[in-house]
């Protein structure tokens, strides 16, 4: 077996859970107490990666280049990656500045059925002699062999890896083994798994796909991240241990930045909450909590229903002005008796 | 009254888009629709319309320079910058579909007196046709608008090899657009494709951050602008909006395109081809009125 490699998301996905609030001295305490712990790579940024600060997701506290260049400082013998949605950065606003500052890795992410948007910048950074993996977000919305299709464009682009992001954390077990054998067993690259826990299952689902044939983990200390958060990379390098998976990685490390570190940058506990999990059921991107819990009180509507109602229309990841349109459908639904209904009286 | 002859380079969706569009018209006739597939749709349309086509492209222009004063190109940017200086020499009027910016950049509800004294015009993107006259009016109430962000929601079916190849250029293109349109110091321009079934229509939001919106006076100005843009793109409407929430003042617009060659869903190419012929028609209506004078 290929030895299994972790990206820690921690600073990545974690800037969901604080609404992209993270801070500079957070980025550099944390990567110099981790830089030893054994891990591949850490990804520093906004949760939907360069270029998404913005009033449609969330805006940063800091800019890409401050959060990647303090990063980069600490980091001596771990990785550090960058996020980038396509249609979000561009190769030269956000590419090219974060190869100045240091990143060696890309995670190119796109919806699951989009691959072909990914081909530019997955070109360009292997061209710039960077490490390009792929990322299929919210896997669980394409059968298995679409996504075989899907990944085999990246494969075919110079991807080294391409990982299934389960971005709603709607997988159940089943679909994570399946998909992932099926994957592996048809592509020359490596795959990897990327879990949300909404239901409970983010580090149980990771397991299964290591045992699928994955040998990349997404995942964040203390399961910092969006919506029900993340698979808790220390839980899984404990159960790995116990299971005599080789890991290479330092656990007593990953408990003592979780406890001393990740707790102190966390606004709420990390906990599965009815949002989460409908949000988990209706199978929509883990990132809207925040704002879907914000809109629902402006509209007085209830948040479940907008995470159901966002489920049914299929929206994807980065269609965050689609809550608001949702939640002014369910407030229209709820007083249709009142034929002058003004938005405006809502806010 | 004669109608005026354009030609067609590209027989693609779009290209046969503007050609279903053409049989409309009262001042536009097609005289050529010159492409390379042989076995494209939009040659067997042409065909059964009884309209001439030719898989010469831009040589069957060079070929019989008669055959239009006008020209659409719906090739790809690459191809348009060999076919530029032609049509120019040739002294065609161009009317530039790809992402080319070759020409001046054109919307036909800010610019388009200015762009019928040119030869090359270009119409930007979609998402650039869709939300630059909605920016313009803002900025003509709130002119110290410092920041203004764009999200453009297509769906994946009407979202062709050429903007998903070049995904950066029409993303940086829009941005460019709205820059040079509107004044507006920082702009941000976000694309999504949605691969839902049935496909979603064309959606765009735009956020403006104002310290204190004039919401009345915001709203009359966007609706007097959505109005304009009605005449030449009649699926063009604001869904919601202008609200605003602290200080940022949010507006939706949704495009159904007219179902002419391309299905309603696809209001991005909708609102370029519309825009298109507008410009034509209009370039067409002044060489009559000028003869007839």
């Amino acid at each position: 077996m290929d030895k299994i490699i972790f990206f820690d998301s921690t600073l990545r996905d974690g800037s969901h859970a604080v609404s992209h609030k993270i801070a500079a001295s957070e980025i550099k305490n944390y990567c110099r107490k981790i830089d030893d712990a054994g891990l591949h790579t850490v990804i520093v940024g906004h949760g939907n990666g360069l270029g998404a600060s913005s009033l449609q997701v969330g805006l940063s506290a800091l800019t890409d280049d401050e959060m990647l260049k303090t990063a980069k400082k600490e980091l001596k013998k771990t990785k550090l990656g960058a996020f980038l949605i396509p249609g979000f950065g561009t190769i030269k606003d956000d590419i090219n500045p974060a190869i100045d500052n240091g990143v060696d890795l890309f995670c190119v992410a796109i919806h699951c059925t989009e691959a072909d948007v990914t081909r530019q910048h997955i070109e360009y950074v292997r061209k710039k002699g960077k490490d390009a993996y792929g990322i299929l977000m919210m896997y669980h919305m394409a059968p298995k062999e679409r996504l075989l299709e899907e990944a085999l464009k990246m494969q075919s682009y110079g991807a080294i890896g391409v990982v299934l992001m389960d971005s709603a954390g709607a997988s159940t077990s089943q679909m994570v083994s399946e998909t992932v054998r099926f994957l592996s067993d048809n592509l020359d690259i490596k795959v990897g798994f990327h879990g949300h826990n909404n239901l409970g299952l983010a580090v149980s689902n990771s397991l299964i796909a290591i045992q699928s044939g994955a040998v990349i983990i997404d995942g964040t200390l203390r399961g910092f991240g969006a919506g029900a958060g993340n698979c808790q990379l220390e839980v899984l390098a404990g159960l790995l241990s116990k299971l005599k998976i080789e890991t290479g990685l330092d656990l007593y490390k990953m408990m003592d930045v979780s406890d001393d570190v990740v707790s102190k940058m966390m606004k709420l506990p990390q906990e599965i909450t009815s949002v989460s999990l409908i949000s988990g059921l209706a199978g929509v991107f883990s990132g809207f909590a925040n704002n879907v819990k914000k809109t629902a009180v402006r509209f007085g509507v209830d948040p479940r229903d907008i995470f159901m109602e966002l489920g049914r229309r299929k929206m994807v990841a980065g269609q965050e002005d689609f809550i608001v349109d949702v939640a002014m459908y369910l407030a229209n639904k709820k007083g249709s008796e009142e034929e002058s209904y003004d938005i405006e009286s809502l806010l | 009254m004669k109608k005026v002859k354009v030609g067609i380079i590209g027989t693609g969706n779009i290209g046969t888009d503007l050609l279903i569009k053409i049989q409309r018209s009262e001042f536009l006739e097609c005289g050529i629709f010159a492409g390379k597939n042989k076995e494209s749709k939009g040659i067997k349309k042409a065909l059964s319309l009884g309209v001439k086509v030719s898989f010469d492209s831009i040589k069957a222009i060079e070929k019989d320079p008669n055959c239009c004063d006008i020209v659409f190109d719906a090739t790809s940017a690459k191809v348009h910058l060999y076919n530029a200086p032609i049509l120019k020499k040739l002294k065609k009027y161009t009317i530039d579909l790809t992402p080319s910016q070759v020409g001046k950049m054109c919307v036909p509800a800010i610019n388009l007196d200015e762009c019928l004294n040119l030869n090359n015009v270009n119409l930007i993107t979609c998402g650039g046709q869709a939300t630059i006259p909605v920016i313009f009016a803002i900025m003509k109430v709130h002119p110290e608008t410092e920041y203004i962000e764009i999200v453009a929601s297509i769906s994946s079916k009407s979202a062709g090899s050429g903007t998903r190849v070049n995904i950066d250029e029409f993303t940086q293109t829009t941005r460019d657009a709205i820059v040079q349109f509107t004044g507006v110091k920082k702009v941000k321009a976000i694309i999504v494709l949605n691969p839902a079934e049935p496909p979603v229509l064309m959606h765009n939001t735009i956020y403006a951050k104002i310290e204190k919106p004039n919401i009345a006076k915001l709203q009359f100005e966007i609706m007097e602008m959505a109005k304009k843009i009605q005449k030449y793109v009649p699926g063009y409407k604001i869904k919601l909006g202008p609200v605003a929430e602290n200080e940022r003042v949010t507006t939706m617009i949704e495009v159904v395109g007219l179902g002419d060659f391309l299905p309603k869903y696809s209001g991005n190419l909708d609102i370029i081809t519309c825009a298109a012929v507008n410009v034509a028609e209009e370039y067409a209506k002044k060489k009559i009125f000028k003869k007839e004078k």
